[in-house]
């Protein structure tokens, strides 16, 4: 299910940061390399600059448990700062937790977003509520690195793109980046940031390659990007799901339709103005996210459009392109009909042109 | 029933020593005299507070528990940090804790140690070295072992404490944590307060073993059996404790046998609701642990009378400030309430 970048994406980097990037810029960096690199490199010179951030979770000394992003690591800062950890993720989330509180940075590993919920108290009572419930007065800066690792066959335990329940939760923010510059940027962020953050990591987006600076740089949270231009359909977009946008839009071109790309980057806080300008320059909104319908992000950018006085302005119904309602199957032969792709949301900007 | 021989002082794995004999120094024992008597008269005022509706955040109260958290905070140093649970005043106001901030955060204040949005079961100190407490029973445990991996990394002597009930033994967090603490030879002590009841049920209803301090022995780490109403045995077990994490000898886990003399929650005793016999309630507060401190003090010579007199009085002055102080002070702004949810 990995696929190399869309070409358009490695010549119009429309990438980085703030609304000026609305604009698209041409953008030549020194070299390429994929998601996993990108992340593998960031977590190395993270470690190696600051005293006080350190890696903890499952698999994070293993050569394949959570692809390559990790590999090199322990051999390089030794076990007092790449931990590896027993399946206890409850109590190693506290851990990471109490770190935080003595004045340390954990990255907190979690191998697949699926063995998160053994951690949900000590995410959702503990780290989140942590800042609000005593004042203020203490920082829990804990990034809660969440990988989502589906297909194979991997059925209803292993596959779970669970990105819309931490984006219910008040203390939280939630990053999902799609490419290789913002995977480096935004865990760059998130290590520079005093409060918890969870940053989204789909393992079908590690083949993809892209322009990356060798030196640390960060990118904002809350800051969506436009990747591709479009005045007649909006496709918000989240992690994953970009590429499929885009290649989608690609497809689009060719038949006369302009779609307008939306990477949201951030999922809390969200981009409201972007999202707002593009469908208000549209009139019409795709959204596609690879977590469930119900209650996920697709429902919750919807609310915000419907919220805004830009829904008087909508031309059409907005179309949803998400997971059904459903676990994850293993056959193959359902996972095909399961995962959302650049099909369905080719199938849904037609349709919202006909609306 | 076990409770009941406890009650009685029958188990054989409770020697409860009476009365307290002590090596350590009077002027530390009085100090921590002091301690206790501001614990007791603390939740004393603050049960009758409960009563008026002055307070209305739900509050657990640590009355006939004073020596553990007392015994425990006495052998810490500031910069060693404790965490502790929804019956969190005790390990507030031992540690260090502001007293005046204690109180104003019981009237959810602005000038409360929460600022007014954590209430009684969340406070915080963080100058004194307390960064919170949990209402979620054994909530803290592994947050003790996490800061306790922090100080080892940054090579600081500093230790961590982790307080937590006889119920945080029903849930795996707690033996995760001890896993982990152990396999890693972390600088945090365990210190579990069994006062035999978790809300409403006696252990003998909700642990397959009673003994609590041998589930240490299943993660290769001590654990020890003390009579939590005795200063003087929490103090010792605690300093061995201490100095063994300090010394990156690893965690310890130590099981204080005490009793609450007040029900789960709230001022009353809860004799009326069944759930506990009136001779259990008799057995214990006869033990009680500043009773018992007191009466040690007197007759070694420590002390005087009189000079009891005038610590009692001294606090009840303070705590009563402390009354004015929270009344008087505002409470939070409309405008606090989406404050802090983010730094």
């Amino acid at each position: 299910m990995q696929g190399k970048a869309p070409t358009r994406m490695k010549t119009t980097f429309s990438t980085m940061c703030t609304n000026e990037d609305y604009e698209e810029h041409e953008v030549n960096f020194m070299r390429k390399i994929n998601f996993a690199q990108a992340i593998n490199e960031t977590l190395c010179q993270l470690i190696d600059k600051n005293n006080h951030v350190f890696l903890i979770g499952q698999g994070v000394t293993s050569p394949w448990y959570v692809g390559s992003t990790t590999v090199g690591l322990i051999q390089r800062f030794g076990s007092k700062r790449v931990i590896d950890t027993p399946t206890s993720e409850n109590a190693v989330t506290g851990v990471a937790l109490g770190a935080a509180l003595a004045r340390m940075h954990p990255i907190l590993c979690f191998p697949r977003m699926d063995f998160m919920y053994y951690a949900m108290d000590q995410i959702a009572n503990h780290i989140a509520n942590w800042h609000y419930m005593f004042g203020g007065q203490l920082n829990t800066p804990v990034t809660l690195w969440a990988i989502i690792n589906r297909g194979g066959e991997q059925a209803a335990q292993h596959s779970q793109a669970i990105q819309a329940i931490f984006t219910h939760i008040p203390g939280l923010k939630v990053v999902a980046p799609s490419t290789p510059y913002d995977a480096k940027g935004l865990l760059v962020t998130c290590v520079e940031e005093d409060n918890p953050v969870v940053y989204i990591d789909d393992r079908w987006l590690y083949q993809y390659e892209g322009e990356v600076p060798e030196e640390l740089y960060s990118v904002p949270i809350g800051k969506g990007v436009v990747r591709h231009k479009g005045e007649d359909v909006t496709v918000v977009a989240t992690s994953y799901m970009v590429h499929e946008a885009i290649k989608a839009a690609e497809q689009l071109e060719k038949e006369k339709i302009k779609t307008e790309v939306v990477d949201l980057r951030s999922l809390k806080p969200l981009d409201e103005n972007l999202l707002l300008t593009s469908v208000k320059k549209t009139g019409r909104l795709v959204i596609a996210d690879g977590g469930w319908k119900t209650c996920g992000i697709t429902a919750e950018i919807s609310a915000r459009i419907a919220e805004n006085d830009i829904f008087k302005s909508i031309k059409a119904p907005i179309i949803r392109v998400s997971l059904p309602d459903t676990p994850a199957p293993a056959s193959s032969s359902l996972e095909k009909v399961y995962y959302p792709n650049a099909k369905k949301i080719m199938l849904a900007v037609k349709r919202v042109l006909e609306m | 029933m076990v409770q009941a021989i406890w009650a009685r002082g029958k188990d054989s794995t409770l020697k409860m020593k009476q009365p307290l004999s002590s090596s350590i120094s009077p002027e530390l024992l009085l100090k921590m005299y002091v301690t206790m008597v501001k614990i007791r008269k603390f939740e004393e005022r603050v049960a009758d507070l409960v009563i008026s509706k002055e307070i209305v955040t739900p509050t657990h109260l640590y009355i006939g528990e004073e020596a553990v958290a007392t015994g425990v905070c006495s052998t810490l140093k500031k910069q060693d940090y404790v965490f502790s649970t929804h019956r969190s005043h005790g390990h507030y106001l031992a540690k260090g804790g502001d007293l005046k901030a204690l109180m104003a955060e019981l009237y959810c204040k602005k000038t409360g140690c929460s600022r007014g949005k954590g209430g009684s079961m969340h406070v915080a100190s963080p100058e004194m070295g307390l960064p919170g407490s949990s209402a979620i029973v054994g909530g803290t445990i592994p947050i003790a072992v996490g800061a306790a991996l922090a100080f080892s990394m940054q090579n600081s002597d500093a230790i961590s404490a982790a307080f937590f009930g006889d119920g945080a033994a029903h849930e795996g967090v707690f033996y995760e944590s001890l896993n982990f603490a152990s396999l890693k030879k972390l600088p945090v002590i365990f210190v579990c307060e069994n006062n035999l009841y978790c809300t409403h049920l006696s252990v003998v209803d909700t642990l397959a073993d009673t003994n609590i301090y041998k589930k240490a022995e299943a993660f290769a780490m001590p654990g020890v059996r003390i009579d939590g109403n005795d200063i003087s045995e929490v103090y010792e077990t605690a300093k061995r404790a201490v100095e063994n994490a300090r010394q990156s000898r690893g965690p310890t886990l130590i099981e204080a046998m005490t009793y609450r003399w007040r029900g789960h929650v709230g001022p009353y005793d809860d004799l009326d609701k069944g759930l506990r016999s009136k001779e259990e309630l008799d057995c214990w507060m006869q033990r009680c642990p500043v009773r018992k401190l007191e009466k040690h003090l007197l007759k070694q010579g420590a002390t005087s009378q009189l000079e009891i007199n005038q610590i009692h009085k001294t606090i009840s002055e303070e705590i009563e400030k402390a009354v004015e102080f929270a009344r008087e002070s505002p409470y939070p702004d409309e405008n606090d309430l989406l404050h802090d949810v983010h730094k």
